[in-house]
């Protein structure tokens, strides 16, 4: 949908097959840029600086300083990187769950369905934001208990695509065919199935990557997820809170920017997939 | 009819009852498994006073030492006659405090929920109704937007924006330092909660008005508004009695749903504006280890989960001639 205020320009032309091509190629540099930001920057501008406290955005500074004098944009990056490095994983994981488990549901069919489809449900009757508290609480919080909270949360709306298109391909000659030659169902689900929603489990596993990010930075937000003296980008925005008042705007504002250009580059990223790999809107 | 609406209720109620108990089994595994010794939680910073044999009294009277599956039936049996224990940073039973954080989170959440679903359903239909102009990608422009923006920014801005530069709003709370809750007046009261409201129905939007663009521009493409066109009924005429009607239960039910996700952002928003209400709760309970809050906490949210998307059930029921409780399905 973001490729169609591209369009606009009117020097270039591309067709919508090559501003795809170009949005994907865009979106996964900025987030790899992202990623391995804090490599090539370094940490020069993690010392403080106490002559150069609390400085408004300027070109030595792009996102200004904090109150220790420290350099936002370096700080802002490194959380990012570090915000965007467990959303990936804890993503993962959660796609993990959510093939395993709807593979499972569509496969074998009956009362593991009516189970796995029940758990589902049970788990979108609770706010999304509650039951991450409360799982990252019982862990004890830290990074293992934003990551744990995260993948065992996200893989419902996942594991539910992946059912039905299960359940599509089971009823199907071959698939059929196969069970009559004495085929396993671990068999049928790891020849027959799995190729067939490898497109669907990628575009999946691209827009979980966005909600996993903003979840991670809202419980760091509010303290229960990664320890304070790491400078992830949740933490950089609760330090922020307490500045407000005091006029220093660029010590929340921009860092929160920089996190909402990333969630939409992931978004971005899954809808061009999508776009790419569906055979009625790849050609066009 | 009526014997289809007592089986309608009947299998509503037996689905909360097995929601319910699932929620407590994961709750009691969770915080079984988890690293917090319910003891050293309780006392707190006493913790170096108290000696072995004491903590061995607290732990039998608690029934801590009587094994898990004991424990668990203890205390199903005890949250079935409404018991939810005592809220150890509030020093108040569980249900009380829930009751009068709901009720200061209340106002603000209906307002969110009826502006948002309001605007979100305008700006749909205008995008909808001009699909392709600058007025409709600005609309989705924003929805993109603010989908993908963290609620507790969005908050922070509205804070920087209009209580620190214009100094318009307040800054914190739900009622002005200093004056008692018996002399707080409504205005002050809506003073207080317009900028979290503001916040979570700036987010809510976004996703009613894709949705019913979506929808709208499905109904616009149909054969039968060909017909009315055809037949010289106008655009507005065209919406009014075509489109509307095939948006609005759609649209509905997808606001009910968001209930869930008002919640969760109400908690961050409450965080943002230290609103005393039960989003604040539930971060207080989390940070400061008061597992029976939060326990409650998420029996709440559970119940306030599934009473959405009942009533969307119900209003379904009433709203739609095509469905109808008790009609063979």
């Amino acid at each position: 949908m973001a490729t169609s205020f591209l369009r606009r320009r009117p020097a270039i032309r591309f067709n919508r097959r090559q501003i795809t091509l170009w949005s994907i190629a865009l979106c996964t540099l900025f987030l790899v840029a992202i990623v391995f930001s804090n490599r090539f920057i370094g940490d020069t501008g993690l010392d403080p600086a106490l002559t150069q406290r609390n400085q408004p955005p300027s070109l030595a500074h792009l996102f200004g300083t904090d109150w220790l004098g420290r350099d936002m944009l370096t700080r802002s990056l490194h959380g990012m990187s570090l915000s965007v490095r467990v959303g990936l994983l804890a993503a993962g994981f959660s796609a993990i769950i959510g093939t395993g488990l709807g593979l499972m549901a569509g496969t074998l069919g009956g009362k593991v369905d009516a189970v796995i489809t029940w758990i589902i449900d049970v788990f979108f009757s609770l706010p999304h934001l509650v039951l991450l508290i409360m799982i990252s609480f019982a862990l004890g919080g830290g990074t293992e208990g934003v990551i744990i909270a995260v993948a065992l949360t996200h893989w419902t709306s996942l594991a539910r695509i992946i059912r039905a298109e299960t359940l599509q391909v089971n009823s199907s000659d071959y698939v059929q065919l196969s069970y009559k030659f004495g085929r396993s169902p671990f068999w049928i689900a790891r020849h027959h199935m799995l190729p067939h929603v490898i497109p669907q489990l990628l575009v999946g596993l691209i827009l979980l990557f966005p909600h996993a990010i903003l979840h991670e930075a809202a419980l760091s937000f509010i303290g229960i997820g990664l320890s304070p003296h790491t400078p992830a980008i949740g933490i950089i925005l609760a330090e922020s809170m307490r500045n407000l008042s005091t006029g220093y705007w660029w010590v929340g504002v921009l860092p929160g920017l920089l996190l909402l250009l990333a969630v939409q580059a992931f978004d971005t990223l899954g809808e061009n997939v999508r776009a790419l790999i569906d055979p009625k809107t790849s050609q066009g | 009819m009526q014997l289809g609406i007592a089986a309608f209720i009947l299998r509503k109620l037996l689905r909360l009852a097995l929601l319910l108990i699932a929620v407590a089994i994961f709750s009691f595994v969770l915080i079984s498994l988890s690293p917090i010794d319910p003891i050293d939680a309780y006392v707190g910073a006493d913790m170096l006073q108290i000696s072995p044999e004491q903590r061995d009294i607290i732990a039998q009277r608690w029934g801590l030492d009587q094994p898990m599956m004991t424990r668990f039936i203890l205390w199903l049996r005890q949250l079935a006659s409404g018991n939810l224990g005592t809220s150890i940073i509030f020093n108040q039973p569980v249900s009380t405090v829930i009751g009068s954080r709901f009720q200061t989170s209340l106002q603000m959440l209906a307002i969110a929920w009826l502006i948002s679903g309001a605007l979100g359903l305008a700006m749909g239909v205008v995008a909808g109704a001009r699909a392709g102009s600058w007025l409709d990608r600005a609309i989705r422009f924003y929805a993109y937007t603010l989908a993908a923006s963290p609620t507790f920014w969005v908050a922070l801005l509205l804070l920087l924006v209009f209580s620190v530069s214009l100094k318009i709003t307040p800054i914190c709370c739900a009622t002005p330092p200093g004056v008692l809750t018996r002399d707080v007046t409504v205005w002050q009261r809506l003073h207080h909660l317009i900028l979290p409201a503001a916040t979570l129905s700036l987010i809510g939007v976004a996703n009613i008005a894709l949705h019913t663009r979506q929808k709208l521009i499905e109904v616009l493409n149909s054969d039968y508004v060909l017909f009315a066109r055809a037949q010289g009924e106008s655009l507005v005429g065209i919406i009014r009695h075509h489109g509307l009607r095939n948006i609005i239960l759609p649209a509905l039910t997808l606001q009910f749903a968001s209930l869930s996700e008002l919640f969760g952002g109400s908690v961050l928003a409450e965080q943002v504006f230290s609103y005393p209400g039960l989003g604040k709760a539930t971060v207080e309970a989390a940070l400061r280890s008061d597992v029976p809050l939060l326990v409650g906490i998420v029996f709440f949210s559970a119940l306030f989960v599934y009473t959405g998307n009942l009533i969307a059930d119900l209003t379904y029921q009433i709203v739609d001639p095509r469905i109808r409780i008790g009609k063979s399905s």
